[in-house]
């Protein structure tokens, strides 16, 4: 517990530091809130959820503030005699109307963010991703077909040193080139999984029979991690995806390999 | 022969009394309660640090089908086994009849037959996990230690989505035995609810029309409806993934030309329900403990009976929200958010009604009123991240991550079981006539807030960092809200044992109470007050008029 809180308080002071030592698309310790963004969905998605943020606080702080005032005005002590009242109708009218506006202001940014996510008008390019029991298969079909199979690292094997990160590193990477609209197609080979990288803003089920479509644009270089978000079996917890972001160039030649 | 009671074998195993039914279901909840409780024992202790410390195989490896199988089998307990049984079988079949002026269920056997449908239903799903084992594979000599009692299990999430649910993913029975204790629950569920139907309807003491009746029977009356109309397409489901498994149908087979898809169309066209159906009854209790212990009618009654009808009414447009990343069509997933996000607007009615049934009250604070303002602000947390998650674009970010295992606990684990400690702290005089030591609930309130608060808060941090649901392992910057939801649990846990003290010694020596122990008034009285604590075998010989 001792152990718990010290590490608690030490990894706020140092929380600036720990910012730039991780890489760019992964969870951090004691994270409170969504993972940096590293694309543009993913930074909407980040927006929005600001907003929710002190729309869903402010809804809970107003119900407290309500409870605590009803708890202490009218304890029994404090107010001896009941009222009778059990109507108002202007009241009910109000907190019927009110939520209602509530949801119209939230529902417009989140239908123009669910159709901003949903796929890119021109894709420059496409992924191709399948889910197996318990690893990931790419392929670049527009780059002579080149695939390969992706599985996590061992915990025994993990190498700190190449910034290699338990759990979460995987054997092959996935490059994919920065500032491209890439089309990701996603789908499974035995049960159902499902592709999440969540600094990307990513989500997409990977469904035996069926080809899912989702987008993505990486706006800077990195390595961005996400995790099987689908149970699929006993090393559901085993097959992480790792996605190295770089330049245009260096990825022509690492295609080309 | 006011109070003829038949002999012990009679009257609790081929009981046809609603309130004997009642306490057989309460008491069947409670002891799996333990049994799904254990559980989330068992994973919070796994998860507390990271690396995988207690569910190893033989070899020291992590034994991901023995975490999937306890994760699934927690799940399915909590919702099929726990709050059902415990809000409806129990507490419906004690004061449904009791509220409205009845003398019993309409159909006293069909009420028998609903209850001994869950016993076996529950020894099923317990039962799965024993085939398979090295045990029943290789015989006797095979055993080395308890583990080897234990085959794979049933490691499908309480969801049972094909192919992992179909021979691909689990070729063993583990599954076809929790597929067959659904259906017997089922059938428990669909027979209870249509004996409930008929008994509001037509039951009811002279003089209670729909309008005046207590909005704990509203609850239940719309539950029964939600049960009926859901639980057969859960049977159909999974029975068409009972006939894929074993008879070469291809229903959900991609490779016969079936959709996994369409499983969770099905599933989730139950499912949805099935949470209101959890949560329906729950409203009612609390509306009846607000009343009472603020000494105020009700307030917007009418309002607060229509809020139910229409959660349960829109409860069945929305089942796709569950479904946002399967690749549903753009359009589809707008619908569905807009319609989620509707159910908003009546459980808002709800939470502020009962803020407005306090105001201007005259409130003690005993346990059933903490539990139930306790429920009101933590179902207003739940409420609130349900909005979020609504939102079909916010989803992908938050979709199969721990904010929706925050999120689904704080209205079930924090709402349903918060309503179902209160209801069993206001009823438990009437249902034994004896009564709690107080300070003694007031405890188990305070150990229980504070320990659910400290499992399932850290986890809406850890679903926006990104850690996905039925992992048995994370990755290591995950550890520190994870150390603080396992010490949560281990409170909570010692709540449980507290709350068990207090019930036996409730049971044993509580203080014996008589008719109206709450001094329920008038505005806030409903039927079950009138009567002796416990009430007579055979209630209201003299039918009860109602104003």
């Amino acid at each position: 517990m001792l152990k718990t809180l010290s590490s608690f308080f030490l990894s706020v002071l140092v929380m600036a530091q720990v910012n730039l030592a991780f890489a760019d698309g992964m969870p951090k310790p004691w994270g409170l809130g969504l993972q940096e963004s590293a694309s543009p969905s993913h930074a909407r998605i980040t927006e929005f959820h600001d907003m929710m943020l002190w729309i869903i606080s402010a809804v809970v702080l107003f119900v407290f503030l309500l409870l605590v005032y009803v708890v202490v005005r009218y304890s029994k002590e404090v107010n001896k005699k009941p009222e009778t009242f059990t109507h108002h109708v202007l009241l009910e009218v109000i907190w019927t109307v009110i939520p209602v506006v509530i949801l119209i202001v939230i529902a417009v940014p989140s239908f123009k963010l669910l159709y901003y996510t949903d796929r890119t008008a021109e894709p420059e390019m496409t992924l191709k991703v399948t889910g197996y029991q318990w690893y990931w298969g790419y392929e670049y079909p527009d780059h002579d077909d080149k695939s390969f199979s992706a599985y996590m690292i061992p915990d025994a094997e993990i190498n700190a040193d190449k910034g290699e990160v338990r759990l979460l590193s995987t054997d092959e990477k996935v490059v994919l080139p920065v500032d491209t609209n890439i089309q990701i197609l996603v789908t499974a080979a035995d049960v159902i999984h499902s592709f999440a990288v969540p600094s990307l803003g990513l989500k997409t089920d990977a469904i035996p029979g069926r080809l899912n479509e989702t987008w993505v644009r990486i706006e800077k270089p990195g390595v961005y991690y996400g995790q099987c978000s689908e149970l699929c079996g006993k090393d559901h917890a085993y097959m992480p995806i790792e996605i190295h972001a770089v330049s245009k160039e260096d990825f022509q030649a690492w295609a080309q390999k | 022969m006011a109070d003829h009671k038949p002999g012990f074998f009679s009257r609790w195993f081929m009981s046809t009394n609603h309130k004997d039914i009642g306490t057989l279901y309460i008491i069947f909840s409670i002891i799996a309660a333990l049994i799904g409780g254990g559980f989330s024992m068992i994973m919070r202790m796994e998860l507390q640090e990271p690396g995988v410390q207690f569910l190893t195989d033989a070899a020291g490896n992590p034994n991901g089908q023995m975490w999937n199988a306890i994760v699934s089998a927690h799940g399915l307990i909590m919702v099929f086994f726990v709050v059902m049984p415990g809000l409806i079988g129990g507490f419906g079949n004690w004061f449904v009849p009791l509220m409205i002026g009845a003398p019993d269920m309409a159909f006293p056997r069909l009420n028998n037959i609903s209850f001994w449908l869950i016993v076996p239903a529950f020894l099923l799903l317990l039962a799965s996990a024993l085939v398979g084992s090295p045990l029943m594979t290789q015989g006797l000599d095979a055993v080395q230690s308890w583990m080897d009692l234990l085959g794979p299990g049933a490691g499908t999430g309480w969801t049972v989505y094909p192919p992992l649910s179909s021979t691909l993913g689990h070729p063993e029975m583990a599954v076809d035995l929790a597929i067959f204790a659904l259906h017997l629950a089922g059938a428990s569920s669909i027979l209870g609810a249509a004996n409930f139907i008929t008994t509001i309807f037509n039951m009811r003491a002279p003089g209670m029309t729909l309008h005046k009746m207590p909005l704990f029977v509203w609850g239940m009356l719309i539950t029964s409806f939600l049960l009926v109309l859901s639980v057969p397409v859960l049977g159909g489901a999974i029975t068409m993934l009972l006939t894929d498994r074993n008879f070469g149908t291809s229903f959900f087979n991609p490779e016969g030309g079936g959709d996994p898809l369409l499983y969770q169309h099905l599933f989730w066209f139950f499912g949805h329900p099935e949470v209101y159906i959890m949560i329906l009854p729950a409203f009612g209790i609390i509306s009846h403990i607000v009343s009472v212990f603020s000494q105020r009618p009700i307030f917007g009654y009418l309002g607060m009976a229509y809020a139910m009808v229409s959660i349960g009414f829109v409860g069945f447009i929305v089942w796709a929200h569950h479904m946002y990343t399967t690749g549903l069509d753009v359009d589809t997933r707008a619908y569905f958010t807009a319609a989620t996000m509707i159910i908003a607007v009546p459980t808002g009615v709800k939470i502020f009604s009962w803020i407005a049934t306090m105001w201007g009250g005259s409130i003690s604070f005993k346990t059933p009123m903490l539990f139930a303002i306790g429920f009101i602000f933590l179902f207003t947390v739940g409420g609130v991240t349900g909005v979020v998650l609504s939102n079909a674009g916010m989803d992908t970010a938050l979709h199969d991550t721990y904010y929706v295992v925050a999120h689904f606990h704080y209205v079930l684990s924090l709402g349903a079981v918060f309503a179902l400690f209160a209801g069993y702290y206001y009823w438990i005089g009437k249902i034994s006539g004896r009564q709690y030591p107080e300070w003694m609930g007031v405890v188990h309130f305070w150990m229980t807030f504070i320990g659910v608060n400290l499992i399932f808060f850290p986890q809406h941090f850890l679903g926006l960092q990104g850690m996905p649901r039925r992992y048995i392992d994370y990755p290591d910057a995950y550890a520190g809200w994870n150390e603080i939801s396992s010490y949560g649990a281990y409170l909570t846990g010692i709540a449980t044992v507290w709350f068990l003290v207090t019930a036996l010694y409730t049971m044993f020596a509580g203080r014996k109470v008589g008719e109206n122990y709450w001094d329920a008034k008038p505005q806030s009285m409903t039927l079950e007050w009138t009567l002796s604590s416990p009430p007579p075998f055979h209630q209201f010989e003299i039918q009860p008029k109602v104003k």
